[in-house]
C-alpha cells in the first residue's frame, strides 16, 4: 500500500506533518511560499500581538553547546493588522497564524483583522517564556487560559491549538483548560527559560538576561511532555522542541504527536531539512509497513 | 571573547578595530560576522583585511547608539565575534571594476587580496567630502601588483572628482569595457550600480545590509522578500536582485514593517 505524509489535527489536513514553529522566518508571505515548496506542511507566523513591537535588543539570540539556541528576541512583530494586510493575498500555504496577548480583547481584536485571510488555523502562544503579561504568564493562569480559548473558539471555524510550555503552573493543568474550554489541539513545547553568561565580562549574553533554549538539548523533555499530555487527554498534538532529524520526528509522532514543529534546526540546515526530514518519515514507513502517519501516533506505549 | 588590539582612526567618525582571530583572518569577502559589545548591542559586521597573519578587523562608522557604542571601544575592551557567516563575492576573471561607499568598502577590500596578478581593477571610492575619504591609500598598496586605478568621487568635490559615485561609474561604463562589477555601500548607490552594469550587460554583484538579530537563517529579521540576507546572501547578483521588489526600495524596521529606504 502506499505511504501516505498526509495527518490531521482537528478539522485541518496537512499534507506533510512537518510544521515550521512559530518565531522562526515567520514574517514575510514570500518566505512562508517559499518553505511550502521546501516542503514545509505549514508555516507558523510569528506570534503577533495587536500593536507592532520592535522585540529586544541584541544579542537576542546565542548559541549554546550541544546544538542548543538561546533566544530572547521579545516577540518582535508588525502587529496583527499589518501582517494580515500582508497576507491577504495568500493562494495555497497552508498558515497557522501564531497570537499573543495577554486578555480576551486582545484576541478578540487580532482574529477580527484576518477576516478576509486564508488562515489554516490558530494557535495561541500561552508560553513564550521571556516577555512579560504575555506567553508562560498566560498560560500559567489557567482560568485565563480558559477564557481566551473559548474566546477565540467563538469567532472562527479554523482550528484553534493552544501552545504551552514549562512555566510555573504545571503544565498538564494549562492542556486541561485549553481542552475543556475546546481547543482544536495543543502544540508541546515552547522553548524553556533559561540563560548564559559570558565569564570574562561577568554579563548575562542576551540583552533580556533570560531567554529560552530550544534546539537538541530540549528534545527529551518535549518528548516526555508529548507522551504524558497524549497518555492522558484525547486531544490532537503537535510536537515541538528540538526536532532536528528524521528520527526525532518520528520519536515525537511515536510518542503520541500527529504532527511536528521545528525551527533551531535551519540555522544549521537551511530549508533543505523540510523533504530531509519528509523523505526520512517516509523511507521509515515504508521499511515499518505504516500506511498512514495516523497509524504511528502513539505506537511507543504498546498495547 | 577576543580583546581590540589596535585601533586606527580612519576619518573623524570611522575607526577600523584590529583583534587576533585565526578564522576571521581569512574570510571570503562578503562574509560577516555578528559582533557583540557587551552592554551595548550585537551588530553585522563585515571583516575588514589587515596587514598581519592571524588578524582581523571591524571598520565602524559612529551612527546610531550601537555603532557609536562600537566605535567608542578602547584597546584592551572585549568584543564577542561569532561567525563567519554568508556567502561571498563570485570573483570573475579579467578586468573588475569595484565600487564602494562608506565602510561598504569593507568587503571590495577583501576582494581585492583575493585576486590574481592577472586582474585588472578598477576602484570606485564614493564619499561625502575630502575629510571622510578613507581605505584610499590602502587600496593602492594592497593593488600595487595589479594593473589598477583607484578613482576618489565626493559629493561635494573637495577631494577627487566631484558629484556622485554612479556618475563616474556611468562615464567609465562608456569609455571602457569590464567583465564584472562588485558593488557594496548605500542600497540607494548600489541600486544605481546594479542597474547601469546590466544595461551594458555586465555580470554585477552586490552584498547587502539588513537588520539582523541571529545572522543565521532562524530569526527572518533580514528578509527581503524570500530571501535572507544573512542566509542566502550577503552577495546576490544583480540579475536576482532586479526581480526583487524591495531591493533598492524598502528595508524591514525592528518590528518586521516594511519601510521605504
Amino acid at each position: 500500500m502506499a505511504t501516505s505524509l498526509s495527518t490531521s489535527i482537528g478539522t485541518l489536513t496537512l499534507e506533510r506533518p512537518t510544521i515550521l514553529a512559530s518565531g522562526i522566518l515567520g514574517i514575510s508571505l514570500n518566505i512562508f511560499e517559499r518553505l511550502y515548496r521546501a516542503g514545509a506542511g505549514a508555516v507558523v507566523t510569528k506570534s503577533l500581538s495587536k500593536e507592532p513591537w520592535d522585540g529586544y535588543a541584541n544579542p537576542t539570540i546565542f548559541s549554546v553547546k550541544g546544538g542548543g539556541w538561546l533566544n530572547a528576541v521579545g516577540l518582535s512583530n508588525p502587529g496583527a493588522p499589518n501582517f494580515a494586510k500582508m497576507i491577504t493575498s495568500n493562494k495555497d500555504v497552508p498558515i497557522i497564524v501564531s497570537l499573543v496577548g495577554s486578555v480576551e480583547d486582545d484576541f478578540d481584536f487580532m482574529v477580527k483583522q484576518f477576516e478576509n485571510c486564508k488562515v489554516s488555523a490558530y494557535e495561541l502562544n500561552l508560553s513564550c517564556p521571556h516577555v512579560a503579561k504575555v506567553g508562560l504568564e498566560v498560560g500559567d493562569d489557567v482560568e485565563l487560559v480558559k477564557k481566551i480559548v473559548k474566546k477565540v473558539k467563538s469567532l472562527t471555524d479554523v482550528p484553534v491549538i493552544a501552545k504551552v510550555g514549562l512555566g510555573t503552573t504545571n503544565y498538564l493543568d494549562t492542556v486541561s483548560a485549553a481542552c475543556d474550554a475546546g481547543a482544536d489541539g495543543i502544540t508541546a513545547i515552547n522553548t524553556i527559560r533559561a540563560m548564559a553568561i559570558d565569564v570574562e565580562t561577568r554579563k548575562p549574553i542576551l540583552s533580556n538576561k533570560i531567554g529560552g533554549l530550544s534546539g537538541t538539548p530540549i528534545k527529551p523533555i518535549a518528548v516526555r511532555c508529548v507522551y504524558e499530555i497524549s497518555s492522558k487527554f484525547d486531544v490532537p498534538i503537535i510536537g515541538c522542541g528540538g526536532i532536528s532529524t528524521w528520527q526525532d520526528a518520528v520519536e515525537f509522532i511515536l510518542a503520541g504527536a500527529c504532527a511536528v514543529q521545528f525551527g533551531s534546526v535551519l540555522g544549521e540546515h537551511w530549508t533543505e531539512v523540510f523533504a530531509e526530514i519528509n523523505s526520512g518519515i517516509q523511507n521509515y514507513m515504508e521499511q515499518k509497513g505504516y500506511s498512514s502517519i495516523g497509524e504511528m501516533v502513539g505506537q511507543s506505549k504498546g498495547s | 571573547m577576543c580583546t581590540v588590539e589596535k585601533i586606527i582612526d580612519e576619518t573623524p567618525t570611522v575607526r577600523t578595530l584590529i583583534f587576533s582571530d585565526q578564522v576571521l583572518s581569512k574570510v571570503l569577502p562578503g562574509q560577516f560576522a555578528m559582533v557583540w559589545i557587551p552592554g551595548v548591542n550585537e551588530l553585522p559586521m563585515s571583516v575588514m583585511v589587515t596587514q598581519e597573519n592571524g588578524k582581523a578587523a571591524f571598520t565602524v562608522r559612529k551612527r546610531g547608539e550601537s555603532s557609536t557604542g562600537m566605535y567608542n571601544l578602547s584597546v584592551g575592551d572585549y568584543i564577542g565575534v561569532r561567525g563567519p557567516y554568508g556567502n561571498c563575492f563570485d570573483i570573475k576573471d579579467g578586468k573588475l571594476l569595484l565600487v564602494g561607499g562608506g565602510t561598504g568598502l569593507v568587503p571590495l577590500l577583501r576582494l581585492i587580496t583575493f585576486c590574481k596578478p592577472s586582474h585588472e581593477i578598477t576602484l570606485l571610492i564614493g564619499s561625502q567630502t575630502k575629510e571622510e575619504v578613507f581605505f584610499e591609500d590602502l587600496a593602492n598598496k594592497l593593488l600595487e601588483n595589479n594593473k589598477h586605478q583607484v578613482i576618489v568621487v565626493t559629493e561635494d568635490g573637495t577631494y577627487g572628482k566631484k558629484g556622485f559615485v554612479t556618475d563616474v561609474l556611468e562615464e567609465l561604463l562608456e569609455q571602457n569595457s569590464f567583465d564584472a562589477v562588485y558593488t557594496c555601500g548605500p542600497e540607494l548607490m548600489m541600486y544605481k550600480t546594479v542597474n547601469l552594469a546590466r544595461s551594458n550587460q555586465i555580470f554585477v554583484q552586490a552584498s547587502l545590509e539588513r537588520m539582523m538579530k541571529c545572522g543565521v537563517g532562524i530569526c527572518g529579521s533580514c528578509c527581503i522578500n524570500e530571501d535572507l540576507v544573512c542566509r542566502d546572501g550577503t552577495v546576490f547578483d544583480g540579475d536576482h536582485l532586479m526581480q526583487n521588489a524591495e531591493f533598492g526600495h524598502q528595508h524591514r524596521a525592528k518590528s518586521g514593517i516594511l519601510e521605504k529606504i
